[in-house]
């Protein structure tokens, strides 16, 4: 029973990092076909020499870097706040944003965006990329910061506040100390998902952001290429090390 | 203004305003009228509902269920065992949780694209069978409703073995133990002792996986083939080529309705802890 079941575990952990493995094996192949020739590093010179690929994997840095600071300062004032206090609406629509599909998210922006348009004179572009990313980011800092918070010994901050602090004072010098990895970890899986979104990304981008996830979705629309499997590569292996960044900090 | 209530407030409004708002705008469309240039007109009508019966888009909204059905039942089929394996792991329990979650955290897009890599025509997994003989010619093994499902269980397990883990975790070894040594067959004391006590950890990781499952857009997008495979690839399509807001804004309505709505009536039976 134990062999079988270790067996069995050997063939999902298989199932789950094989795929992601093969296509970076394959990323090193000289040949551009499922033939082994040799060893090579030109399809990451291809992929640094594509000038969508590069265009798109600056502006994706941009905006992810850009939506990650906005929505980590504003995710960790709201988690601290409801930590302190409910609000119903704030919860809601927190889980609400969590539970709702991606393509729901993408076209209710993409709509209400139109919509203001029609009064201002603006159009979709990199600023209503950034306000997507910060909307559906928010939601991952909370939840890891009020996952901190719930383990925290709150009658530091009740000692603080006896001692005479104000609260503001009692948050920038008793609860960010404590929260410090915390909100290290949630503005790194702010990054992650920011930098990884396609759906609600492609609906609201306009004709001068076009994301890495969007130019990657394009090339593999039209059928594989091995340079693709070298920017895959370099993302996943970015990616995979935040992300082990991220629970690090978290456990701490 | 207490300094907490200034804390909320950023948030607040980001969210009142970037997503409240939007579905708010989208919960309106979809009781208007087309427009002749897309946009929406009046008058008022519940005809963006009604058509969603129609058979040709309840066809798709049941091939949607279907399909995330078929998904969930195999991530339970397939997330069990390996739940099984991780709790009794002893020491390296966090270590093989970890290689669960890993893959999840590493681009979506990509995950899906190395399957498209794996089962094209020219992929791997056909060069392979073609190289030592088993077939003549490359099976069509991608652009199909299977290859939709396989990608969605790829995508998904780890939604179903994280709450399934949990539940085995808590389990005391101590009941299985009293009920072999009272003579219960190995079968008998998994149907009769374990299952009962991981049922919320089933019911869990099912509303988790079939809730993203059923609004799914990218992976039936690029594994099914262009098609109008799921209610997603619907939506989109009516904000894109279709141009046809209303419709698109009422079926995005009674998608999200139906995933509030499963996760209301899962949550109402365990308490609010499955969140």
């Amino acid at each position: 029973m134990k062999r079988a079941l270790a067996l069995y575990a050997v063939a999902a952990y298989a199932f789950l990092h094989l795929p992601l493995l093969v296509l970076a094996a394959f990323s090193f192949n000289r040949s551009r076909f499922m033939r082994w020739e040799g060893f090579s590093l030109e399809w990451y010179q291809a992929a640094f020499s594509n000038p969508q690929l590069m265009e798109g994997a600056s502006n994706s840095l941009l905006i992810a870097a850009i939506a990650t600071i906005l929505s980590t300062a504003i995710g960790v004032l709201g988690a601290y706040g409801l930590w302190r206090r409910r609000s119903r609406f704030l919860s809601a629509s927190l889980y609400l944003s969590l539970l709702t599909p991606e393509i729901v998210t993408g076209v209710s922006l993409l709509v209400f965006f139109q919509w203001i348009f029609r009064v201002l004179d603006i159009r979709l572009g990199m600023h209503t990329v950034i306000l997507a990313h910060v909307a559906f980011s928010i939601a991952y800092v909370v939840v890891v910061i009020l996952a901190r918070l719930q383990t925290m010994d709150a009658t530091l901050l009740e000692a603080a506040l006896d001692l005479g602090a104000s609260p503001s004072e009692a948050f920038r010098r008793v609860i960010l100390p404590v929260l410090g990895p915390a909100v290290a970890a949630a503005s790194l899986l702010a990054f992650t998902v920011s930098f990884d979104d396609y759906v609600i990304t492609s609906m609201v981008a306009g004709v001068d952001s076009e994301t890495l996830p969007m130019a990657i979705y394009a090339i593999a629309r039209r059928g594989s290429s091995p340079v693709l499997n070298a920017i895959s590569t370099l993302i996943v292996a970015g990616l995979g090390f935040l992300t082990l960044a991220s629970e690090r900090l978290r456990r701490r | 203004m207490s300094f907490e209530r200034l804390c909320r407030w950023p948030a607040a409004l980001v969210m009142a305003f970037l997503f409240a708002a939007p579905l708010g705008v989208i919960a309106a469309y979809s009781f208007l009228t087309r427009g002749a240039y897309g946009g929406v007109e009046h008058p008022w009508t519940l005809d963006n509902y009604a058509r969603l019966l129609d058979p040709l888009y309840g066809s798709i909204l049941l091939r949607s269920f279907w399909i995330a059905g078929v998904a969930t039942a195999l991530c339970l089929i397939c997330g069990f065992p390996l739940a099984m394996f991780i709790a009794r792991a002893g020491r390296r329990k966090n270590l093989y949780l970890a290689l669960v979650i890993l893959p999840f955290w590493t681009s979506f897009l990509i995950r899906i694209y190395a399957w498209m890599f794996l089962l094209r025509d020219t992929g791997l997994v056909n060069t392979i069978l073609l190289a030592t003989g088993w077939v003549r010619e490359p099976l069509p093994l991608l652009y199909n409703d299977g290859a939709v499902i396989l990608g969605l269980v790829y995508g998904y397990l780890p939604f179903m073995v994280l709450p399934l883990y949990a539940a085995l975790e808590r389990q005391d070894n101590l009941l299985l133990e009293a009920a072999a040594d009272l003579g219960a067959r190995p079968l008998d004391v998994f149907r009769r002792v374990t299952l009962p006590l991981v049922a919320p950890g089933i019911r869990a990781g099912t509303i988790l996986v079939f809730i993203p499952c059923l609004g799914a857009y990218l992976t039936p997008d690029l594994l099914g083939g262009g098609r109008t495979v799921m209610v997603g690839n619907l939506i989109q399509n009516q904000f894109t080529t279709a141009r046809d807001w209303p419709f698109g804004s009422a079926a995005s309505l009674v998608l999200m309705a139906i995933g509030v709505g499963l996760l209301w009536s899962a949550t109402r039976k365990e308490g609010a802890d499955i969140l």
